[in-house]
């Protein structure tokens, strides 16, 4: 068993929850952006930010912090959210998303947002940045880990797989890479429209060591952090079924809703359903 | 009449002129850099030998990264060492990085804004017998339209060791244009460099030349041509196309009336296209542009394709003579 208590398993939970009703509130507020693979993540946004980086919200640029390198930037709204609900900045910000001015860019930009480590959007160039900055950890023998959150549609991009390569030559065990394997693209499922599978096979003869995990399961994202920062030698990847939309019925694996726009009404269904949730899980709680 | 304050080497024009390659500038200067500061790392995509890193992998093994024919992944991974404080020198060809590499460059390294020096080696049609698939000729064009980075072609392999050495310490992502072939060594170690600041190499006020890379020594040739019809040529050795030294070629059009551009790059988008855009804002001058017509290269030796596409101290004459009469 993963040593997480089951107290802290429910305070994940509820922040999950709540990193969800943000992107949704966000989401509806810019009035574009992507909400199914921010919704499907929240569990591990949680998970790294409230339990597993080493980071220090208030100093944003800490030498030894753990850097988390989010690939698939679009997804960006439950990282602000996550950033926001740990301290980085206030709470109120993430409603400038979009927005001419602010600093919560469509997709991360560094210069614009401390903390976000890198800019990105373009997939499958996080994992290469990952893998420079794991490299240059190791020649540095500085002890912080990288961790890069990829989609499993850019796992269609070549550049992805130069880094796998690069990664398991130079055994970078310092390196985890998230894989949100939640099955859909903008286009439709990922098994139409590219097919990845076998996956786990594919890293495996990269010279990675691979997890399963289920993503929208709190204590076994937890397992599966704890099992990659216990293999040395090897990069790990950590592929995350998740379920895209995860906590609004009508958006959950519906790949139309990797960004599709609210239509009135439907992002106060959702905060509905997202806070019936928080209600069930508050009440568990007490 | 040559600017002594220059300080080009004294037998400038002797048949046995010294030959060196840029990229052996760059190599010697790498090394140098990486003595100096110890966050120099080199990162190569199987090209060690012809990008002149031997040396470096030689003496610095631990800092050297070897990341086979991946140059997207050179830009990339780049980004990703600068991100955690490195100072990379990323080396290819000039066609694979930043050619092939274009948005790794573009958001990865230059959005990001972080310190990487991409070496462009066999940039130009004088890489020779490899042909069209490997001279890159639209490399500054692809270059100039991103923010943040600085381009420097250097004339000769002195000047390429000191912006190797330079581009340690200068802000922001800089791209350095290099090219294969062996050509003369006509500047010194006196010879003024700074980036972004270009130098007169020689005095005149009927026509500017003003060249990059390789191609100033042919413009120096082609003002000693010019000299002997009566025409006085200044020649400026532009080496940063971006950041444009405004203050030297707006003073040459002034002074001038008449500016030719001289590059080994395609005419559109390259050091011409930023000169004009200078001028065309600032002080309307009539100007001729020596480089690639639209076309791609081909097979052939230096001497032959430098001809062929009219890049030669004759031809760069010409063009001068032609901008002097439409004054």
């Amino acid at each position: 068993m993963p040593h997480i208590h089951e107290a802290k398993v429910k305070k994940l939970e509820l922040i999950a929850n709540r990193l969800r009703q943000h992107v949704i509130r966000m989401v509806a507020k810019a009035g574009s952006g992507h909400q199914g693979g921010a919704l499907g993540m929240a569990d591990i946004f949680a998970v790294l930010y409230f339990h597993e980086l080493r980071h220090q919200p208030k100093n944003p640029n800490w030498e030894d912090r753990d850097r988390l390198i989010l690939s698939n930037g679009h997804i960006c709204p439950v990282r602000y959210a996550a950033m926001a609900e740990a301290g980085y900045f206030s709470v109120k910000e993430l409603m400038t998303l979009r927005q001419f001015g602010s600093r919560l860019q469509g997709h991360p930009e560094r210069e614009k947002l401390p903390g976000t480590e890198t800019t990105s959007g373009p997939l499958g160039s996080g994992l290469a940045q990952a893998c420079g900055i794991a490299y240059a950890a190791k020649m540095d023998r500085k002890k912080f880990r990288t961790y890069a959150l990829t989609s499993d549609g850019e796992h269609e991009a070549g550049l992805h797989w130069e880094a796998v390569m690069f990664a398991g030559k130079n055994r970078l065990d310092n390196l985890i890479c998230i894989v949100d394997r939640n099955n859909i693209q903008i286009d439709g499922k990922t098994e139409d429209i590219m097919p990845l599978e076998p996956l786990r096979a594919k890293y495996e003869s990269f010279n990675w060591h691979a997890v399963e995990c289920a993503g929208n399961d709190i204590v076994d994202v937890v397992r599966a952090l704890e099992e990659a920062k216990a293999i040395f030698q090897k990069p790990t990847v950590i592929i995350a079924h998740n379920i895209p939309g995860r906590g609004v019925s009508f958006m959950e694996n519906n790949y139309l809703w990797h960004s599709q726009a609210f239509v009135p009404g439907q992002a106060e269904q959702a905060i509905k359903e997202l806070k019936a949730i928080e209600t069930k899980l508050l009440q568990e709680v007490c | 009449m040559l600017n002594k304050s220059a300080n080009l080497i004294n037998k400038l024009f002797a048949k046995d002129i010294p030959q060196a390659s840029n990229r052996d500038g760059y190599g010697v200067g790498v090394v140098e850099a990486a003595r100096k500061n110890k966050r120099v790392v080199v990162m190569c995509a199987d090209l060690t030998e012809s990008t002149r890193n031997l040396d470096f992998k030689k003496h610095f093994p631990e800092r050297f990264i070897q990341v086979g024919v991946q140059e997207q992944f050179l830009a990339a991974g780049a980004a990703g060492l600068a991100l955690a404080g490195k100072i990379p020198f990323v080396a290819s060809y000039a066609m694979f990085c930043p050619g092939r590499a274009w948005e790794q460059v573009r958001t990865n390294i230059c959005l990001n804004n972080v310190k990487v020096n991409i070496i462009g080696s066999h940039a130009g049609v004088s890489v020779g017998p490899d042909g069209a698939t490997h001279q890159a000729i639209e490399d500054i064009a692809i270059m100039r339209v991103i923010p943040n980075i600085t381009i420097i072609a250097p004339c000769d392999s002195v000047e390429a060791k000191k912006v190797t050495l330079a581009a340690v310490n200068y802000p922001g992502p800089c791209y350095i244009r290099l090219a294969r072939e062996k050509s003369p060594v006509f500047t010194t170690l006196k010879t003024p460099f700074k980036i972004g600041k270009a130098e007169i190499f020689r005095h005149g006020n009927d026509v500017a030349l003003v060249a990059c890379g390789i191609l100033v020594y042919n413009a120096l040739l082609a003002a000693e041509e010019l000299a002997k019809k009566k025409i006085n040529a200044r020649v400026i050795n532009c080496h940063t196309i971006k950041p444009l030294d405004e203050k030297i070629i707006l003073a040459a059009a002034k002074d001038c009336g008449a500016i030719v551009t001289i590059e080994e790059h395609q005419i559109a988008g390259g050091l011409g296209g930023a000169v004009a855009e200078l001028l065309a804002k600032h002080l309307p001058t009539l100007q001729e542009f020596v480089g690639i017509k639209d076309k791609f290269g081909e097979s052939g030796n230096s001497k032959e394709l430098i001809e062929h596409f009219g890049l030669d101290a004759k031809s760069i004459a010409q063009a001068a003579i032609k901008a002097v009469k439409r004054k």
